[in-house]
């Protein structure tokens, strides 16, 4: 199996709701995943079950070929974890803490991987190299948020759970850090799954984008090819005998002659408009999060 | 090495550490500073009072079993505190990414508390040493039963800090209740005033739990031997008292890993943020 991240039909059930309600997908070796969807989508609760720190209602995970459920300490050596916030190890020294968590890695050096991360080399990866003697709890917002990027890969992880890491960012410290993440995976080829309710964050990030909206996936692929199968259309809306409809036409005109052809008098509120990326993804999202689909329908092109 | 060994050794560092950062933060060295100063007012407050049916000070009594206490409340409500905080800001969760991260974590929390313990029971001993008359130090003997109690007691009294700060969720509903616990217990352990003066039912409440014993281990090692008058059967009961903190310490080192392990298993990332977003809302 060649996969990093294998999930199929993934549910998680909290009392009646179904939080998660079949979630399926996969990332190849040093792919960076963006799961990306509104708040309360999900995305948290998909990351945790991944991590091993959550246990899933039913569905198949496979994270480096080992079931998250039943990770022993081994599995999580090869895995790195950064959460939306922590507050942790305030009164550490900045140098001293990374390489002090550095040091339960050791053990677990391969012939490929030599682990952890020499403190100061990551200090300066991550841009810390002036702070290396602070007080963590003396960090910026900004900083603060790149030691945790500094230990979630102290140990050279395989695998990057990124849960969304910007969330409360100035737009200089997304851009830090969007470096900061490039940087990783030109240099170590890490496989990372980030979740981001920001479409821009993912298409730059991302190799690939999931969209996880209403407790599934309803969209997987790459910006480029999100953007050319969404948004390279017309977005034509229309409504016939109070159902309303939305279709992504490549000749939206073309498409408007057939429609009077068939329908005539009973087309009404028709409107045609070119989509951009951002569009698909609201309009698909708002579907997902309404359940709208009696009144909204999408048609494959 | 071991992966656990490595983590073990890590977590001895990690206790060193973190002892080091309680000593230079200013807000955590004052907590220690307070409370051993408090004790110590109040023995010099008591130092002329005489023990009843002796004529020995009743604040000498009291510095003896005040490092008792001090073994308790730093073994519980310090071990508590900080586990309930730890868990609120996220610490705990980090340990659990790390690889063997938990066995460092309680490895850290053991050496640091106690290393707390050790140096308040060494300033008070230092300092009511030059204030007080009447402390039976400097035989050997006596210095191996100070050690042997405060081992015992550090097994007896830290898994228990450590699983109460399990049961509490947030800092705010932890602190008063496990505070008052330890108050109360004072009280019926002979810790301020001879137990023979209490009712006889609250005296065998307050001999079932570590507390009496740490305190009268301690008045067994520090104070003359004439003194095991005033105690329950005239006696230091050294017997009873190896008995009763070893079966706490058993009961402890068995008990708490299964509760910290079922503790350990709910955190995770949403987990610590709720904690979060109630304790800012003032829930």
């Amino acid at each position: 199996m060649d996969d990093v991240l294998a999930v199929r039909d993934l549910r998680m059930r909290y009392g009646k709701t179904d939080v998660l309600d079949g979630v399926s997908f996969a990332a190849r070796h040093g792919e960076v995943l963006a799961l990306l969807g509104p708040n309360g989508a999900g995305k948290t609760t998909t990351i945790e079950i991944l991590e091993g720190f959550r246990m899933r209602s039913a569905g198949e995970v496979s994270v480096l070929a080992t079931d998250p459920a039943h990770g022993g300490e081994a599995w999580r050596a090869r895995t790195g974890v950064v959460l939306q916030s922590w507050r942790d190890h305030g009164k550490w020294q900045v140098r001293e803490l990374l390489a002090h968590l550095g040091r339960y890695y050791a053990p677990y050096s391969t012939a490929s991987i030599t682990r952890p991360w020499d403190p100061d080399d990551l200090l300066e990866t991550v841009g810390l190299t002036a702070h290396a003697r602070k007080r963590v709890r003396h960090l910026s917002g900004g900083q603060r948020r790149r030691l945790d990027v500094a230990i979630g890969i102290v140990g050279r992880p395989e695998l990057l759970f990124l849960d969304e890491p910007t969330a409360g960012f100035d737009p200089e410290a997304r851009r830090d850090f969007h470096d900061v993440v490039h940087r990783l995976t030109d240099l170590e080829q890490t496989t990372i799954l980030l979740t981001t309710h920001d479409l821009d964050e993912a298409e730059r990030l991302a190799d690939r984008i999931l969209v996880l909206a209403g407790g599934t996936i309803i969209a997987d692929g790459s910006a480029d090819e999100l953007a050319r199968t969404m948004s390279g259309q017309s977005e034509v809306r229309w409504s016939r005998d109070g159902q309303r409809f939305v279709h992504a036409a490549d000749d939206a005109t073309a498409f408007v002659r057939e429609l009077f052809r068939q329908y005539g008098e009973s087309i009404e509120d028709l409107e045609v408009r070119r989509a951009t990326l951002e569009d698909t993804y609201m309009a698909l999202v708002r579907q997902a999060e309404h359940g709208a689909r009696p009144k909204l329908t999408v048609v494959a092109a | 090495m071991t992966p656990e060994l490595v983590a073990a050794r890590a977590g001895l560092s990690r206790g060193w550490i973190e002892f080091r950062q309680t000593l230079t933060t200013p807000g955590d060295l004052a907590s220690i500073v307070f409370m051993t100063g408090g004790f110590l007012v109040a023995m010099i407050w008591t130092r002329h009072t005489t023990l009843p049916g002796t004529h020995f000070s009743l604040g000498t009594t009291m510095l003896a079993s005040v490092l008792g206490l001090n073994i308790a409340t730093y073994g519980i409500i310090r071990t508590g505190d900080l586990i309930v905080i730890e868990r609120e800001d996220g610490t705990l969760l980090r340990a659990k990414a790390v690889p063997n991260g938990m066995l460092g974590y309680l490895i850290g929390k053991v050496v640091n508390i106690s290393a707390q313990i050790v140096f308040a029971v060494a300033i008070t001993l230092l300092i009511g040493a030059f204030l007080f008359a009447g402390l039976a130090i400097g035989s050997p003997g006596r210095w191996l039963t100070l050690v042997w109690v405060l081992v015992l007691g550090l097994l007896a009294t830290l898994p228990l800090g450590a699983m109460l700060g399990s049961l509490f969720t947030s800092t705010r509903s932890a602190g008063g209740p496990m505070l008052l616990l330890l108050a109360g217990l004072a009280a019926i352990s002979g810790i301020f005033y001879p137990i023979t003066h209490l009712p006889v039912f609250l005296q065998w409440i307050g001999q079932v739990f570590p507390l009496y014993w740490l305190g009268l281990g301690m008045r067994s090692a520090l104070l003359p031997h004439s003194l095991a008058a005033v105690e329950i059967g005239h006696s230091w009961r050294h017997l009873a008292t190896f008995g009763v903190l070893a079966a706490w310490s058993v009961a402890g080192l068995v008990l708490a890993p299964v509760v910290l392990r079922r503790m350990a298993r709910r955190e995770s990332g949403s987990a610590v943020a709720a904690r979060h977003e109630k304790v800012m809302r003032g829930v």
